[in-house]
This record gives structure tokens, C-alpha cells and sequence, in this order.
């Protein structure tokens, strides 16, 4: 046990030491006036800032740096506006279940309450957007609240925490007082899984005829790409990843059918409503996954493990329910199903192979639109030429909306976390920011981030963020002049009157990065794609290429909101 | 249905709200709350009296449960519970009919806690719905002002607290 350290030290100089004790190495933020004694102590810490250009952006940042990695990314912003500007990003984080802490300044002790310069009620306002916050009203609890806070953030379902620290707690003089165990009783996390129901799911892994694996973001938040990857072998299972999950199976392994959902592919679609036994792994039945629940799934049994018993049953009753921790439940699962194997694999053979046969054939029947046009460059186009050139290899961050669920669709990923993207949220303007903070965290990485025209000029400032780190992120902007997604609803389900949706100016891509110190292009013939993306990689620093695509282009397959994933609309015509 | 829930908390800044925001995020209207320092001064306990669709009830108690500050939520609904509320009653009555309010309130075991010219102040507990009786019949004599404290509830079946032992602080190298 070690004794508080010697050192008399300032409630900032105590943050950055519970933060380093943290294993923090970067984290994103932006100054102000509360925050001056944190950021007077940083000048002397080797812990890196970046100084972003909007606090919101210093919480994406966090997220794509937690998401690349895996560890608690971390922003801080100073009081009121600062704070409130941290909202979406955290809720975002919530929703994705992100590991995030944010450090917010707040008005000195004294004059909360008060209506202070730059106060606002972080806490409150903060309250449902976090998994939990703190305000800390004393020095002495300050190093206790931020190690709770990194292992609730990291710990369980992982989540975004909030630390709101008055100015004068920041200045207070004190010790730094190790903490040596985190003592939260009401906070329960269950790892483990029920070795009972885990039997009996292998048992019925063994009998089913048609099993289909639904994997989640938690098999990559839970890091169980490896078991995942042995489970669905060892099954003899076609798998879907989620919107979440993408690179949680490689997208090159063979047993791997693409994301499900409302853009997901015919066969992932039609398998999840065909199947007789649904393995769901890390998810939560999400509407733009499972349309209309009564169909969803119809014949099959359900197997659930999900970390989070809240999950379980909330949308779907499950015949076996399993909480704990995705990885922990598989190792045991395939263990059982190994155990279980001299006796029953052979049993159920010849259904397999027929399922097989018919998963094979639904993928042949519809497979993806990759196709490309003689005049005008195609979205699908685009996805592919930087699937070629990513290989499964790049780290892919977007925004949200069509070029999304186009990127989603072609892009290969063959690891976990180098699909980065506003899943539950749906935030434009992720794009940018969470590539620069993946960037950060992975310097040795290949970083694309896809946005669309919308997205990008959502988080247009860290273009400055960005060249000021000379961080190599090719940036491609997918260009059709409009806000596609809401255009294609607007097409499809309101008669095309198409209303605020024209985003008809858009910087001149070239002058835009030259007046950053970068390079920029626009193209818009097809064959300037590939040279074009190539000539982007080349380039040692950042890149903006604005591709400018067929403007009219509708994501396919689509489930209308509501409908039943079978009923996908594939194409301009309806096939039920 | 009315659905009452008992939670045990830490006795934290912020407890409270989490724990009813759970229920207005998602839209419930809270019929009735009353929540007070255990034996343990750490730790509240807390009744909700709230009106939630069956379906969701379970739900309910997971996202409460799920709450960092919350030791124990229980939904008391259908099982064993001692369910009590305390009201206070000031009835306004004439001259003549005080002989009778006294008897009614004595019927309702009751109990008198201030007399003056006007009439009375009377403090009753019981069961909700008994309340409910005894105001209608106080107001049966005049013009009444009511008070009440909301239900609070003791399950008869004790539950085996379950609640997660420290845990080492796994970061913290040394720097």
C-alpha cells in the first residue's frame, strides 16, 4: 500500500497524476476560463493535448480514439458553453457504448447556483446522457472520483463518464492520495454467464438446423473477435455483423454474410428471418435492425448474451438468456460445443448443408450494387475503389447517411475496430473529428474518413485541428450536392418534394485544403476515381478529395421504416 | 397499473434524479415518492409509486437496477409488502357535528394531533386506499385540507442483498 505522495501539489496537478496513473496519453479539449489552473499544470505534463476547434468534436475525437483502441479516450472542456457543447458526443458515446471520460470545468464552489459567468448545471444537464458523473466538491475526493470514473467508463457496458470539477477544487493545495480499490456496491457487473444456460445453448447450437449468429458491437467492445471468429467455425454458422460489429468477423471470412438491417444485404436479411436458432452476441435488437419484431426472426429460438441485463428481453424475449461478458461466454460456449461435438455434430449435417446451399444462393441472387456508370461516378463506385485499396486493412471513419450504409455495405474490414462510425446516435459531423482521434491513436494506420458533403461541413474546423497535427487522414467527401439520406426518404416516402435538402454551395475542395497547407482535389468523372485515391494515399500528409457522384443514387436493399427485413425494397422495384 | 417499486441508494448528490428520470425519460408520471435515511446514513430507501404498462415493468427495474447509486430495486407490486401512507387531515367543522368527527376518526383509527374552534387537524396512516376512504369521509363534514405523505413499503419476503465487493484499482501504474 502505498502512502500519498509526498509532493504538495494542485487539485490540476492531482488530475493529471490520476490521469497518467490511468495510462492516459492523449486526450482532446479545449481551454476557457475555469479550466486556466488544468491547463497551466499541462504545460508542464507529458500527456499530449490536442486542441481541437469545438468542444463536440473534442468528444468525437475521444470516441474515435477510444473506438480505434479500445482504451477510455478522454476530453475535457471548460464550464457552460464548453460543457454543454460536450453533449451529443457524449450521448453518442452512450449509445454506442463508448468508453469515454470527459473533464469538465465548473464555476468556483462558491458561486454555483448563482447564475455565474459561463455556469451551467453540467451535472443535471449531463445526468441522461452519461452512464454516470460526478461533480466533485473537494480536493480530497478528487483522485477516488476520476479512478471510479475510468473504471465505470471501461467496466461492463462501457460508457461515457462526466468529472465536473469547480475552478477553486482545481487550485486547492493537497496530496495526490492513492486509491487502491474502487469500492461502487450498487454497481454490478456480471462476466461470467450461467454455466447452466451456456450447456444448454450449445446443445441447441448442435440441434438446430439453420442457425444464424447476429453478432453486436460487443463482440469488438468486449475484444471476442477471436472467439467469435472460433464460434461461428466450430458452429458451422453463417454470421452477420451489425452496423457495430463490422470487423468483428472478418469481412473476408467465408461464414461472414455482411450487416443486417434496414440496408443491410438480401441474405443477411432473408437468413435472420429463415433461421430456426438466432445467436445474438453482444446486441440489443435494434429497430433499424430487426424492422418490425413481430416477423423478425419468426421461426427461430434465440440465444441472448449481452453484458447488460437490461438488454435481455427488451425487445426480443430470448429462450436462453446469458449475461456476462461476450468473450468470457463464447471461450465457454465453445468449450461446451467441443464437448458436445462427438455426439451430436454429425446429427444435423445434411440440414446444414442445404442451409448453407440456401444462404449461398440468396447471396447469388442479390449480392450488393457495386456497379459502376460510363458518365458519372457512383457512390458504389467510390466504396469499392477504397475497398480495393484498403484491403480490410485502413481504419474507416464516416459521417452518417447514404455514403454510411454504402461504405458499410462495400468496405471491406477484416479486424475489429477499423469501422468507425455513429451507430445508435446517427451524428453528422462524426466523420472528421473521429478520424483525427483514431489518427492519434494509430499513427501507423491508414485512416480514411468518408463523409458526405452534409457531414463534412458539419466539422469543417478540425480541417485546422488536422493540419496543425499534419495527421495523414485521406478525407473523402462523397459530394451529390445533397443530404441524401433525408433526399432518398423524401423521394421514396413523400412524393420526391424534395425540401431542405439542397446543399447547393460547397467550398472549392482545392482552395479549401491549400488554405489549411494541404492538398485537395475535385473529381467527377469515373475514371479519376482509382488515380485519384491513389495519389491521395501517396501524399505523406492530410488529403481532401471531394468527389462529386451521381446525385440521384438510392441506397439499396432498403427496409421501409417499421416494415419486415424480409419485405426489402431491393431495388426500384418491390420484391416481397 | 400502479406499480410500486422499493430502491435502496446511496444517499449521493443526484441519486434521486437518476432514479426518476428513468421513469420521465420514458414518459411515466409519478404517482407517488417518499424516500429516507436508513439505518445505514450512507444509504436511502426509497418507495415509487408509478403507473407503468405491464409489458415494461420488468424494464423498469432493470434500468434502475443498472444505476450506479442503486443497490437493490424491487418491484413490490405482487409480492408479500406492507404497503403504508400517513395523511394529515385539517377538517373544518361546525359546532355541532364535532362529536361525530371524533368518531369517525376514531373508526379510522386515527388520531387527533390539534383542536381549535374551527374543527381539527387529524393524522392517519394505513394502507393507501383506506386513506382514500377516510378523506372522503372527512370531506363529508366540511371544507378539508389534505396532506399526504405517499406510500412507503416493506417487503415481508427479505431479499438477500447482493452488492459487488471493492474492487482493485486496476490502472494506477506507478509514474
Amino acid at each position: 500500500m502505498e502512502t500519498e505522495s509526498g509532493k504538495l501539489m494542485n487539485g490540476a496537478e492531482v488530475l493529471l497524476e490520476c490521469l497518467a496513473r490511468e495510462g492516459v496519453d492523449c486526450f482532446f479539449g479545449y481551454p476557457g476560463g475555469v479550466t486556466l489552473p488544468f491547463y497551466d499544470a499541462l504545460y508542464d505534463s507529458h500527456i499530449r493535448h490536442v486542441l481541437v476547434r469545438h468542444e463536440e468534436n473534442a468528444c468525437f475525437a475521444a470516441e474515435g480514439y477510444a473506438r480505434a483502441t479500445g482504451k477510455v479516450g478522454v476530453c475535457c472542456a471548460t464550464s457552460g458553453p464548453g460543457a454543454t457543447n460536450l453533449v451529443t458526443g457524449l450521448v453518442d458515446a452512450m449509445m454506442d457504448s463508448i468508453p469515454i471520460v470527459a473533464i469538465t470545468g465548473q464555476v468556483t464552489s462558491k458561486l454555483i447556483g448563482s447564475d455565474a459567468f459561463q455556469e451551467a448545471d453540467t451535472f443535471g444537464i449531463t445526468r441522461s446522457a452519461t452512464k454516470h458523473n460526478f461533480m466533485v466538491k473537494s480536493l480530497q475526493e478528487l483522485p477516488r472520483i476520476v479512478h471510479e470514473a475510468f473504471y465505470i467508463a471501461a467496466s461492463g457496458r462501457p460508457g461515457p463518464v462526466l468529472v465536473d470539477i469547480p475552478k477553486d477544487v482545481f487550485m486547492a493545495r493537497g496530496h495526490y492520495v492513492p486509491v487502491d480499490s474502487i469500492h461502487l456496491p450498487g454497481y454490478k457487473v456480471f462476466t461470467e454467464g450461467h454455466a447452466g444456460q451456456i450447456r444448454r445453448a450449445a446443445q441447441l447450437v448442435w440441434e438446430a438446423e439453420r442457425p444464424f449468429v447476429y453478432a453486436g458491437g460487443g463482440t469488438v467492445l468486449g475484444n471476442a473477435s477471436a472467439e467469435l471468429t472460433e464460434f461461428v467455425e466450430l458452429a458451422n454458422a453463417p454470421a452477420v455483423c451489425t452496423l457495430m460489429a463490422l470487423g468483428g468477423l472478418s469481412s473476408s471470412h467465408p461464414n461472414f454474410i455482411s450487416m443486417p438491417g434496414m440496408h443491410g444485404s438480401y441474405a443477411a436479411n432473408m437468413g435472420m428471418t429463415e433461421c430456426d436458432l438466432l445467436i445474438a452476441l453482444g446486441t440489443r435488437f435494434d429497430d433499424r435492425v430487426t424492422g418490425q419484431l413481430q416477423s423478425f426472426a419468426r421461426h427461430a429460438r434465440v440465444i441472448h448474451v449481452d453484458i447488460d441485463p437490461a438488454e435481455i428481453g427488451k425487445n426480443r424475449v430470448p429462450d436462453i438468456p446469458i449475461v456476462g461478458d461476450v468473450k468470457r461466454v463464447l471461450q465457454k460456449l465453445n468449450k461446451a460445443l467441443e464437448e458436445l461435438a462427438p455426439e451430436m455434430k454429425t446429427k444435423k449435417e445434411a440440414a446444414r448443408a442445404k442451409w448453407w446451399e440456401q444462404i449461398h444462393g440468396w447471396q447469388d441472387e442479390h449480392p450488393f450494387d457495386r456497379s459502376r456508370a460510363e458518365d458519372a461516378i457512383k457512390p458504389q463506385h467510390l466504396m469499392d475503389e477504397i475497398d480495393r485499396l484498403s484491403a480490410g486493412q485502413a481504419i474507416v471513419t464516416s459521417d452518417v447517411g447514404q455514403h454510411q450504409m454504402w461504405a458499410a455495405q462495400l468496405i471491406r474490414f477484416n479486424e475489429p475496430r477499423l469501422w468507425i462510425n455513429s451507430g445508435g446516435l446517427g451524428a453528422m459531423g462524426f466523420g472528421l473529428p473521429s478520424a483525427l482521434g483514431a489518427q492519434m491513436a494509430r499513427p501507423d494506420k491508414l485512416v480514411f474518413a468518408i463523409c458526405g458533403d452534409g457531414g463534412f461541413q458539419m466539422s469543417i474546423p478540425e480541417l485546422a485541428t488536422i493540419a496543425s497535427h499534419a495527421l495523414p487522414i485521406k478525407i473523402v467527401v462523397m459530394n451529390n450536392g445533397y443530404l441524401g439520406m433525408v433526399r432518398q426518404w423524401q423521394t421514396l416516402f413523400y412524393n420526391n418534394r424534395l425540401c431542405a435538402v439542397d446543399l447547393d454551395c460547397f467550398p472549392d475542395a482545392e482552395k479549401l485544403a491549400g488554405a489549411y497547407g494541404f492538398k485537395g482535389r475535385t473529381i467527377d468523372k469515373p475514371w479519376q476515381v482509382a488515380q485519384a485515391l491513389e495519389e491521395a494515399i501517396k501524399e505523406p500528409g492530410p488529403y481532401l478529395l471531394n468527389v462529386k457522384v451521381a446525385r440521384d443514387e438510392n441506397v439499396y436493399p432498403m427496409v421501409p421504416a417499421g416494415g419486415a427485413i424480409h419485405e426489402m425494397v431491393l431495388g426500384p422495384v418491390v420484391v416481397a | 397499473m400502479l406499480q410500486t417499486i422499493s430502491i435502496l441508494l446511496e444517499n449521493k448528490p443526484g441519486a434521486l434524479l437518476r432514479v426518476t428520470g428513468v421513469l420521465s425519460a420514458r414518459g411515466y408520471n409519478i404517482e407517488s415518492l417518499t424516500v429516507a435515511k436508513t439505518l445505514d446514513p450512507e444509504l436511502s430507501r426509497m418507495t415509487i409509486v408509478v403507473d407503468v404498462e405491464d409489458r415494461i415493468r420488468a424494464q423498469v427495474i432493470k434500468q434502475i437496477n443498472k444505476l450506479v447509486n442503486v443497490l437493490q430495486a424491487t418491484d413490490m407490486t405482487e409480492s408479500p409488502a406492507v404497503i403504508r401512507e400517513l395523511v394529515l387531515v385539517r377538517v373544518r367543522c361546525s359546532q355541532d357535528s364535532r362529536t361525530t368527527v371524533l368518531k369517525e376518526a376514531e373508526i379510522f383509527h386515527s388520531r387527533v394531533v390539534d383542536s381549535s374552534t374551527d374543527g381539527f387537524a387529524i393524522e392517519a396512516t394505513g394502507e393507501p386506499e383506506k386513506l382514500d376512504e377516510f378523506i372522503e369521509v372527512m370531506r363529508s363534514y366540511g371544507e378539508i385540507d389534505v396532506a399526504r405523505s405517499g406510500a412507503t413499503a416493506m417487503s415481508l419476503e427479505p431479499k438477500k442483498l447482493r452488492l459487488q465487493p471493492p474492487v482493485p484499482t486496476p490502472a494506477v501504474a506507478q509514474v
